[in-house]
């Protein structure tokens, strides 16, 4: 694995933060009704997607998530003001305005999605890892998905697949505990998501996500194993999400207390702390990380407010690869 | 009378029909513990007990089939979909196996299940969270489509879908929850398969179904206005659909604009049309006019989604084309 040295240490730092106060940013224009319908953020969870990226072949693998989903992009090289920019639903977004929060894609930056219907990006990862291995790439693909997805059918007919065929897949369960205000523990006779593995043979196996580090060595080991041929691993990565589902939940179905437990092992005071005690930062640097990372939301707001909503015809351009599709009009 | 909330006529028809009935249970993502995610079915737990008001995990497919399994060996489920865009994992189910068991096995096992929750868009929800399949499922026999369009016709077509023998779906929207309306204390249920007139008039006929009819209510007003006077049908059932009261409102108004939140191509406005200009050729005054969305998938940018969807100043030109002013 590549090493963690001061550096990680430090780039972790600052994509964390700054992937929490991007979306501390949208939670609060959300209010102001610039970001409309659904907003599902990602506090909490940064661990998993820093982790990851230390591990990946950033040339050449590849990511694919669900709905909440603003920034794994980001972390792929995605410019956060096009990320922003989608969420206001203007035609600088990454989808010129077309997807919204639950659909940020970057072709450019192997970030496939994205995708709103719970499970529905499970199978893709897995295409995504078979056209990978059909082209000889030696690519591997990140597939993302809830404790929540887990339960869905296509999960299982894609553990099956791509075991027997030895894609190269890492499928990832984000395990925050909860699908909307559903926990895990009512949604089976166990807990343990990590056992769906053992039915097909695949490796698997429980991390704790909310340190970068162990999600990196974990990562690091189904990504080798993947890359060499040897086919998916299933992961149960256990993390916690601070916020609510989306932006109007009650949350009855959790304590304050709960939340404030996971709120004391947050991945960035964790990297903050080793920067720290290991000398790596003084106060002062963290500081100006701090103030680098406000600047840099406040670039990508001032970028979104400012630009334009996109023309009428951008949605039928973009449905259809054909240019001169004869759609039905409605209008008269 | 007393005025409720939509989602609050959705609980108290499912409520009074398992006091009523042992052999129906509610089953759906989120309905016990969270009271549903709109709200639609608050209270029911405490009353009914997790025996009958089941939680699921997110499984469409196999909780889709598992009700449709159960309605074929004594049970009377109501089975919830966050919305129907998720009804597309457990389509198959509904398709393959409720709509056609009675006639697979010769009459042998109807399949009496209500699968609800809500259709169409509710604001910027994106591509995938913002469709209207009634069409789909009508296009199906062997299912009924029920689409209310306010609290006191969703109580009273709710409770005659939970009887009804065969399946039914039932669509509702996260839009409309909130809308309070006029309902009963007394008992009373609304027949399948009936339209009703929301809005007598003579001069042109508006078919409508579900929380779009509202933009066709805002025309009728902004036209009357202008001495032009708008007979509205709301369809309430889309299938069996009521052709018979179609046809009587165009034979007395001479004119037709059906307004329908769906993809324009093959919709259930596209089957009235033909069945109009089948039936009351002579009596049409002007070409029938459809009004649906844009025919793409739904956008997200607000500008955008504006433009895609039917709204009333569409209404009002549609009216006044078919009137020739
Ligand atoms: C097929 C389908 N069913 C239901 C939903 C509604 N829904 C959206 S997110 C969600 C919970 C998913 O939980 P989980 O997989 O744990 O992911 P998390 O939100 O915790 O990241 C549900 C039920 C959906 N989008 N798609
Ligand atoms: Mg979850």
């Amino acid at each position: 694995m590549k090493k963690i040295t001061k550096k990680t240490y430090l780039k972790w730092y600052e994509d964390m933060l700054f992937w929490r106060k991007f979306e501390d940013k949208l939670a609060q224009v959300y209010i102001q009704q610039k970001v409309r319908g659904f907003l599902h953020l990602y506090n909490g969870q940064e661990a998993i997607l820093a982790g990851a990226l230390h591990v990946m072949d950033l040339k050449k693998d590849k990511m694919i998530t669900a709905y909440r989903n603003h920034v794994q992009p980001i972390g792929m090289g995605v410019d956060p003001k096009r990320v922003m920019a989608e969420l206001y639903g203007k035609k600088t977004g990454t989808s010129q305005g077309l997807g919204g929060s639950m659909h940020i894609f970057s072709k450019e930056h192997r970030f496939f999605g994205g995708h709103g219907i719970v499970g529905g990006q499970i199978p893709l990862g897995a295409g995504l890892a078979f056209a990978d291995k059909y082209f000889n790439t030696n690519a591997v693909t990140l597939c993302f998905l809830g404790d929540g997805a887990a339960r869905q059918g296509s999960l299982h007919e894609t553990l099956n697949m791509a075991t027997n065929w030895k894609l190269p897949v890492v499928f990832c369960v984000e395990n925050n505990g909860y699908a909307m205000g559903t926990s895990v523990k009512r949604t089976s006779s166990h807990e343990d998501i990590w056992r769906l593995g053992l039915g097909y043979e695949m490796p698997c196996g429980p991390v704790d996500a909310m340190d970068p580090t162990k999600v990196a060595e974990a990562l690091d080991e189904a990504i080798s194993r993947a890359r060499a041929g040897k086919g998916p691993t299933f992961l149960d990565l256990k993390t916690y999400r601070y916020r609510g589902h989306s932006m109007s939940d009650a949350q009855k179905y959790r304590t304050k207390d709960e939340v404030k437990e996971y709120q004391e092992i947050d991945p960035i005071s964790q990297v903050k702390k080793v920067l720290l005690d290991k000398k790596y930062a003084s106060e002062e640097d963290i500081k100006k990380i701090d103030k680098q990372v406000k600047d840099k939301v406040s670039e990508c707001e001032k970028f979104a407010d400012e630009s334009d909503f996109p023309d009428k015809n951008v949605m039928y351009d973009v449905v259809y690869e054909q240019e001169d599709y004869p759609f039905i009009s409605h209008k008269l | 009378m007393r005025t409720i909330q939509f989602r609050e006529a959705i609980v108290e028809a499912m409520s009074e029909e398992m006091r009523a009935d042992e052999s129906i249970y509610l089953m759906g993502e989120e309905v016990a513990e969270y009271n549903g995610a709109y709200k639609a079915s608050k209270g029911m737990l405490d009353e009914f007990g997790e025996k009958r008001v089941i939680d699921t995990p997110i499984s469409e497919l196999g909780f889709t089939g598992i009700g449709i399994g159960s309605a074929m060996n004594g049970n009377r489920p109501i089975i919830e979909f966050m919305t129907f865009n998720f009804s597309l994992v457990g389509i198959d189910q509904i398709i393959n196996n409720a709509a056609k068991m009675r006639q697979m096995s010769g009459g042998q096992f109807n399949i009496p299940i209500v699968f609800r929750g809500p259709t169409g868009s509710a604001g910027q929800l994106g591509a995938t969270h913002s469709q209207a399949f009634e069409n789909w499922f009508a296009n199906t026999p062997g299912l009924k489509v029920v689409i209310p369009s306010n609290p006191y016709d969703a109580k009273g077509l709710l409770k005659s879908s939970i009887r009804d023998n065969d399946p039914v779906i039932f669509m509702e929207s996260e839009q409309m929850y909130g809308d309070k309306g006029e309902v009963p204390e007394e008992e009373y249920t609304i027949p399948l398969g009936k339209a009703d007139i929301k809005r007598e008039g003579t001069d042109v006929t508006i078919v409508s179904f579900g929380k779009i009819i509202k933009e066709a209510y805002k025309a009728a007003e902004e036209l009357e206005k202008e001495d032009v006077s708008c007979e509205i049908i709301d369809l309430r059932t889309v299938r069996p659909m009521d052709y018979d009261a179609i046809l009587k409102s165009v034979k007395k108004t001479n004119r037709l604009v059906i307004l329908e939140e769906a993809w324009p191509f093959g919709n259930v406005a596209t089957e009235i049309t033909y069945k109009v200009q089948n039936e009351a050729f002579d009596y049409l005054d002007a070409p029938i006019v459809k009004l649906n969305t844009a025919d793409t998938p739904a956008p997200y940018s607000p500008g955008l989604l504006k433009e895609w969807l039917p709204n009333s100043d569409d209404v009002i030109k549609a009216v006044k084309k078919v009137l020739y002013i």
